[in-house]
């Protein structure tokens, strides 16, 4: 039985060799750049040292992670990391899905095309030229804010790169700003799909607009937010680096707010040297990001079969 | 008069509709103009009144100065230009060349290949073998190459790409032509490419402004002026103001060393950003059609 399956194996690839071929620098690819740096979480379990080389280094164990999360990093770079992107994961529902609903109900064909143009716009800048941007705005001495807004406001001056209170705000704001105008794109393109006729049946059921937008517009989009919140969901021990590292010009003050997991890491790994720290923190962050991809999928799953992502 | 339709909102909603969008999309250009507008004031009135929206004085000088250094900008680009070109050539082939016989519904490993790329998306092992691969093992320190081989296949582009074709490539055309003869490789390069197009115009727009807004390889692995693109000018220009600002005797000791003012600063921004804002009113319409595309039947 097994020596027939191997000979329907031999078969097939003799078969496909064509395809196998055109498959393999993808493939080999596909093992240098991700595969084989899989196997190197092993070295958050060793003390690396560099005449031994990884594999001949010393296992050490848990060593590391005892190290990491005996300090007072570990929790903040998780509670940052964790609640940054819970505010991004809502924020992004909210915002890019009014977004969508209200260009719809314009009924115009050319200014909603502007509207989203302007706001997909801060979509392809990139985070070095949103730090410059950010800058503009908060510069101490000259920044638009302390200069126009709160004089405007009756209020001081505020030194905002020293002033860690204020970064929550400012990033999820920033956040917001680049990508609402990108994701609704998506939801104003599954609006647009919707059948005229549904409206109307709940406009003649003496529905108002509110109601069509609760009982037709939401429940229509309700597959693709959940889609897009799971992909996110799979991603939340990841944050983009140059929102958290470069758009608060490494501020130092600031790093209670804006320290989270990647920067954490870089820093370790580049700044400090601190090679076991930064694998350990490395490796907890893929396992937690893989656990928690494939909780929120069975839970879909359980719940509705077809929304889950696999 | 034409007669409101049941479904149409009230002129009055309309109106405050489209005043909520109008602030919104100056929220969204506001700061570029700011930028701008700071560029070319004149840094004397910037001292006394700050940043303003308007200039009171136009004053061109913080250009002359980056001007002064034209040939590392002119480089930057010229890095800039050769990564993102090429980075975007290699990867639309790669993805290709994974994304069509995880089409062929006659491949019997299709399943194990969908996985194989699939499972990057769920794991990896971080930055630090990552790392260590890139520097150690394939030797790239400073070399151009890697600044593009990390962004070469990306697992949702393979599918997206795999899906177009299912759906626009019947399974037939691909029988009648391995009927005729027709190799693999030629399937590939003279029926698929010109019947998806689309997704390749598309995907390859996506890959270019990943390539083109990256500088987080290069803070990784570059380190030598000649090969530092202009997005990776712009972090080291905002890292050496920061410096000079935080560190005024290391700066007055440099002496030599102009300090670049608030308007270089802003200046190089919009050297920076310059392109995009030119190409943008082109490839913006062709944007959200293929973004409509990938995310409809992807």
């Amino acid at each position: 039985m097994k020596f027939k399956r191997f000979k329907i194996l031999i078969r097939d690839i003799k078969k496909y060799k064509a395809l196998l071929l055109i498959l393999s620098p993808p493939v080999i690819y596909l093992i240098i750049n991700n595969y084989i740096p899989m196997l190197g979480v092993i070295i958050a379990f060793k003390e690396i040292n560099y005449s031994d080389g990884i594999l001949g280094s010393p296992w050490v164990g848990f060593k590391n992670f005892r190290f990491l999360f005996a300090t007072s990093d570990a929790f903040v770079i998780t509670r940052n990391t964790l609640g940054y992107n819970t505010a991004f994961i809502i924020m992004n529902i909210i915002v890019p899905v009014s977004i969508a609903i209200a260009l719809n109900e314009l009924r115009n064909k050319w200014l909603p095309r502007i509207y989203q143009a302007v706001m997909l716009f801060p979509y392809f800048i990139s985070m070095v030229v949103t730090s410059y941007l950010v800058l503009a705005l908060l510069s101490h001495n000259n920044g638009f804010f302390n200069s126009a807004l709160m004089p405007f406001l009756g209020k001081d001056p505020v030194n905002w790169y020293d002033a860690p209170v204020y970064w929550p705000f400012f990033l999820v704001a920033i956040n917001v700003w680049k990508t609402a105008g990108y994701t609704s794109i998506i939801y104003l393109a599954s609006l647009a799909g919707i059948d005229p006729q549904l409206y109307e049946a709940i406009a003649i059921d003496g529905g108002g607009k509110w109601a069509q937008i609760r009982y037709i517009s939401i429940p229509m989009l309700r597959p693709i937010i959940i889609v897009m919140t799971l992909l996110s969901i799979g991603k939340i021990f990841n944050s983009d680096f140059g929102l958290f590292f470069q758009v608060p010009l490494q501020s130092g003050t600031l790093f209670p707010v804006t320290n989270v997991i990647d920067t954490y890491v870089y820093r370790s790994l580049i700044l400090t040297n601190d090679l076991g720290m930064a694998a350990a923190a490395g490796f907890y962050q893929a396992i937690v990001g893989l656990i928690l991809v494939l909780t929120t999928n069975t839970i879909v799953k359980k719940i509705n079969p077809a929304n889950s992502l696999f | 008069m034409k007669k409101r339709s049941l479904t149409e909102i009230t002129i009055p909603s309309k109106i405050l509709i489209n005043l909520i969008f109008i602030i919104v999309s100056l929220i969204c250009i506001v700061p570029f103009i700011l930028v701008i507008s700071v560029s070319i004031t004149d840094e004397s009135i910037i001292m006394r009144e700050g940043y303003r929206l308007i200039p009171s004085v136009v004053n061109l000088s913080a250009y002359e100065y980056l001007f002064t250094d034209i040939n590392q900008i002119v480089r930057s680009y010229m890095i800039s230009i050769i990564v993102t070109a090429s980075g975007t050539l290699l990867s639309l082939i790669l993805t290709a060349m994974y994304a069509y016989p995880l089409y062929r519904k006659d491949f019997p490993f299709r399943k194990f290949f969908a996985f194989f790329i699939f499972f990057t998306m769920l794991f990896n092992g971080g930055l630090v073998p990552f790392y260590i691969m890139y520097t150690q093992v394939l030797n790239l320190r400073n070399n151009l190459f890697a600044l593009i081989m990390p962004f070469l296949l990306n697992p949702f582009f393979v599918i997206i790409m795999r899906t177009y074709f299912t759906q626009n490539i019947p399974d037939s055309v691909i029988e009648s032509a391995i009927l005729d003869g027709a190799g693999e490789l030629r399937i590939l390069t003279k029926i698929i490419l010109p019947l998806a197009m689309p997704v390749f115009a598309t995907i390859g727009l996506f890959v270019t402004i990943i390539y083109w807004n990256d500088w987080f390889m290069s803070l990784l692995f570059i380190s030598k002026n000649e090969n530092i693109s202009i997005q990776y000018y712009m972090y080291k220009t905002m890292l050496n103001i920061q410096f000079m600002l935080n560190n005024p005797q290391a700066a007055a000791m440099a002496g030599s060393i102009k300090i670049p003012s608030e308007t270089i600063r802003m200046a190089m921004a919009v050297v920076g950003i310059g392109p995009i804002v030119i190409a943008y009113p082109f490839f913006q319409r062709y944007f959200v059609k293929g973004l409509t595309v990938g995310a409809i039947k992807g």
